[in-house]
């Protein structure tokens, strides 16, 4: 049978910062970092949201897509890497706020910058397993990066939630494929606030390996040539490297214009991907294929290949769009607030 | 129900009094009251203390306080409805002796607010409001009546400089008063430029956190006139109504049903209207609540309590003067003790011994107080008996 | 440490329940167990549409524990389109720019925290009503 997305929403912040605010404090130069990670700006959450709140309202906004009844949703789950609980679910709260509990599934899903793509492939294989109607998956993370640190220009906010069925789909997921191997290019040990890295070896064995890997092996899968599709997504950590990994694997530019969100939102992590989809779902045709690759540190990539329907196209506008939450509105901080927001300045106990 | 006069009157200045204990405050206050009232016979004791548990940590001030009197075994309880409590002391003190009861009832009111901190005060001050849906969200006092106040200047043009003069006008009365906390004067300029609390109020339109505490002997006026009082000073009506505890339930969050119908209840027990009365002690916890106070009783039209004290109606020269004594604002304001104090300055003029704040036509007085936003209200009417 | 107190208002702040009185049609927010209008005793439960005008609002400056990160902020006195007025901070928007007759929508978001380690406290803010 045929499963898919039924609906999708997302929540943005309004807040931002400027790549050149925080390069001033940390006395770096901003043009370099702006073009070598073809980044901007990013979003920063509200003192007032987190994981919790952002998959929240991303979900309500999905439902508003979806037009189901939320109690034929047989389970929820959250990919993230920034839990507002260490232990307690983010799942329970979700489906608390949506009224659907006590007769559903729940489960926190954690690998780095794939846990979203993590949620959504669960989600769709257990529909397609015909256990449930529906599932949501999510991505939202409220990462940090350390003060100082080059992950700092661009860790950000953000959530996109699918609500996963098996008919009124407006996207139809045509196949799946994932691609892992233990590869220590960037964890966070228990305890420890900001997360570490291992610099360059992010690049070419962590990133590339298994972004290239989980594409060059769902095209085989697929029949597939990179000319087949509409639009790509991969994981956008900044608005570099999923251009190179694109154009190196045969893919062109407007493929994968309108699902790189990096360089005027930062990266959102078990978001980044997800809400590239989001945001591509926004503009796609009926009928058009599209290849979403997630990549997430530890490391791993998740591939799918989905088909848009008409019913998209009647449906896309119950709730905002991506870009809208993007560009309008935005308020840009200063550095001061930013790390007040943040919580990156010591107050007493 | 038999009628009750007020044979002894008893406070000390108010303030931070950090050598000063919670039973030390009620304690000085009964003392000075026994000796104004030349005895010291006292069959039940009426306590008005909002919260010894949170400011304190001490609760049962119904046995302590007896206690610390030198008065165990004593009948005694402690009355609490937020700020409204010390006037709700009195009121049941009242009911000992109209019903037969007791032939001499002590109302201490007493609150001790310096012990905890400032956050710690706010925090114990917020639980008059709903907790669960007005505090929990983030909303303490200053910005419950700064909704009422943004409504309001919106509403009827109220201005920032009026909220101002009734600051002003208090603290000239306070500056009168030996035992006001804070005596100073105060300028329109001083009270606009103070620290923004909650918009459009600021510091100096909030009252203070205070010590004190103040006490009332209460008996029949038959006892009265056999012992000699004089001049006689009687309570001639009371009225207390409750209304919601959360302000957004009211239907008209610039309407004090409370306040309203506990004085149609205290003018009809008294046979008096507004117009009997010659001055009050209002419960201005903040500057907009004296304004909306005076609306609610009557003594001027809805949205006229702005322009009415910019003209100086409500001053000690003025037309209907109010807070004589510095009012919350510059007397303070020790929760529990504030309705006992009312009642204190009311009996004050009354007698003639206001001294540099005396009025010269004090024949009835009312007392208006107020719990939280204006979820409870006892008003009491008092006069001279001839 | 107050959890269960907490837990207890899930449905309110989760999701706006309230109580619809079955006999004279008033709307409890909180839901209640006597109709203050009519003194009734039975509800039915239902959520609040989360839209409305502002009625009144303040900006906070001194704010109470727990609140001081998001100060100055708005919170508003607003009527639902129900017919239901909440209490409720105001967020995303620049106090400045608030006025009484804006049109506002509730979303899900954080409150208060019992201290680092402590329980997290959802519920409702208010944001302007410009479709994001």
């Amino acid at each position: 049978m045929d499963v898919g997305i039924v609906g999708y929403g997302t929540q943005i912040p309004r807040y931002r910062i400027k790549v050149e605010e925080i390069a001033k404090v940390w006395g770096a130069d901003a043009p370099s970092y702006k073009k070598g990670l073809n980044l901007n700006e990013k979003s920063v959450p509200c003192p007032d949201e987190d994981v919790a709140t952002l998959t929240v309202n991303a979900a309500r906004n999905a439902l508003l897509r979806a037009g189901i009844n939320p109690m034929e949703i047989g389970a929820v789950y959250v990919g993230s890497e920034s839990h507002p609980y260490a232990v307690k679910p983010t799942g329970t709260i979700l489906a608390e706020a949506l009224g659907i509990c006590p007769h559903v599934h729940t489960a926190d899903f954690e690998f780095a910058c794939k846990a979203g793509t993590e949620a959504m492939f669960v989600a769709l294989h257990l529909v397609k397993s015909g256990v449930m109607k529906y599932a949501i998956g999510a991505g939202s993370d409220t990462s940090q990066g350390a003060p100082g640190d080059a992950l700092e220009y661009s860790a950000s906010a953000g959530s996109a939630a699918y609500v996963m069925g098996a008919d009124n789909l407006v996207a139809v997921l045509e196949n799946t494929h994932c691609f892992m191997t233990d590869t220590p290019d960037f964890w966070r040990r228990e305890g420890a606030h900001y997360p570490e890295h291992g610099g360059r070896f992010t690049g070419e064995p962590a990133y590339w390996k298994h972004v290239s890997g989980a594409v060059n092996a769902m095209l085989e899968k697929a029949n597939m040539k990179p000319e087949d599709f509409n639009y790509i997504i991969f994981h956008q950590p900044n608005g570099k490297f999923p251009a190179q990994a694109a154009l190196k694997l045969g893919f062109k530019e407007p493929q994968f214009r309108h699902g790189l969100l990096t360089p005027v939102l930062g990266n959102t992590y078990s978001a980044s991907s997800p809400l590239g989809l989001a945001a591509t779902l926004d503009v796609a045709n009926p009928d058009d294929k599209i290849l979403l690759v997630s990549y997430g540190s530890g490391a791993g990539s998740d591939a799918f290949i989905f088909r848009t329907t008409d019913r998209l196209l009647k449906v896309r506008n119950l709730a905002p769009l991506v870009r809208k939450q993007l560009d309008e509105y935005k308020v840009y901080l200063e550095y001061g607030t930013y790390a007040k927001f943040r919580r990156k300045i010591l107050k007493p106990e | 129900m038999r009628e009750v006069a007020i044979i002894g009157i008893g406070m000390m200045k108010w303030g931070e009094l950090w050598e000063k204990s919670l039973r030390d405050l009620a304690v000085e206050a009964a003392l000075n009251c026994m000796a104004d009232a030349g005895t010291d016979r006292i069959d039940s004791i009426s306590i008005g203390c909002m919260s010894g548990g949170l400011f304190n940590g001490q609760e049962h001030l119904a046995s302590m306080i007896p206690d610390y009197l030198g008065l165990k075994n004593t009948p005694a309880m402690r009355v609490e409805s937020a700020c409204a409590s010390g006037g709700l002391a009195v009121r049941t003190a009242y009911m000992e002796i109209a019903s037969g009861m007791a032939d001499y009832a002590l109302a201490i009111g007493v609150e001790k607010m310096t012990d905890v901190s400032g956050g710690e005060a706010t925090y114990g001050l917020a639980t008059a409001a709903d907790q669960d849906y007005e505090a929990f969200n983030g909303i303490n006092f200053p910005g419950l009546y700064a909704l009422m106040a943004k409504a309001h200047m919106h509403r009827y043009g109220t201005t920032r400089e009026q909220l101002a003069d009734v600051a002003v006008k208090n603290h000239r009365n306070g500056n009168l008063n030996p035992n006001a906390q804070f005596p100073a004067l105060m300028t329109r300029e001083q009270v606009m430029s103070s620290v923004m609390v909650a918009d459009p109020l600021r510091l100096m339109d909030c009252s203070p956190i205070t010590d004190g505490a103040a006490a009332l002997l209460l008996t029949t006026v038959e006892e009265a006139k056999r012992i000699g009082k004089h001049p006689l000073v009687v309570i001639s009506g009371i009225g207390l109504a409750t209304d919601t505890i959360a302000l957004c339930q009211r239907k008209d969050i610039l309407k004090c049903p409370a306040i309203e119908i506990a004085a149609q209840r205290a003018f009809k027990m008294a046979g008096k209207t507004i117009r009997d009365i010659n001055f009050a002690e209002v419960h201005d916890c903040f500057t907009i609540s004296e304004i909306m106070i005076m609306e609610a009783l009557g003594i001027v039209e809805p949205g006229q309590g702005g322009p009415a004290t910019s003209a100086g109606h409500t001053a000690l020269d003025g037309k209907f003067p109010i807070n004589t004594s510095g009012g919350l604002k510059s007397k303070g304001h020790p929760v529990g003790a504030t309705g006992v104090a009312q009642i204190y300055e009311v009996v004050t003029q009354l007698r003639g011994t206001a001294g540099k704040r005396q009025l010269a036509n004090a024949k009835v007085g009312l007392t208006q107080n107020m719990g939280g936003s204006g979820g409870s209200c006892v008003i009491h009417i008092l006069e001279v008996k001839s | 440490m107050k959890v269960a107190k907490h837990w207890r208002e899930t449905p309110e702040r989760y999701r706006l329940e309230a109580g619809k009185c079955k006999k004279c049609g008033h709307i409890n927010f909180p839901n209640r167990l006597i109709c203050p209008e009519c003194g009734a005793r039975e509800f039915e439960t239902i959520r609040l549409s989360g839209k409305g005008k502002l009625e009144t609002y303040t900006v906070i400056h001194t704010a109470p524990d727990g609140f001081a990160d998001l100060a100055p902020y708005a919170v508003g006195i607003v009527e639902l389109q129900e017919g239901v007025k909440i209490l409720a901070q105001i967020t995303d928007c620049n106090p400045a720019d608030l006025k009484i007759g804006d049109p506002l929508v509730t979303k899900f978001r954080r409150i208060n925290e019992e201290g680092k380690t402590g329980m997290i406290m959802y519920g409702y803010k208010f944001v302007p009503d410009n479709g994001l």
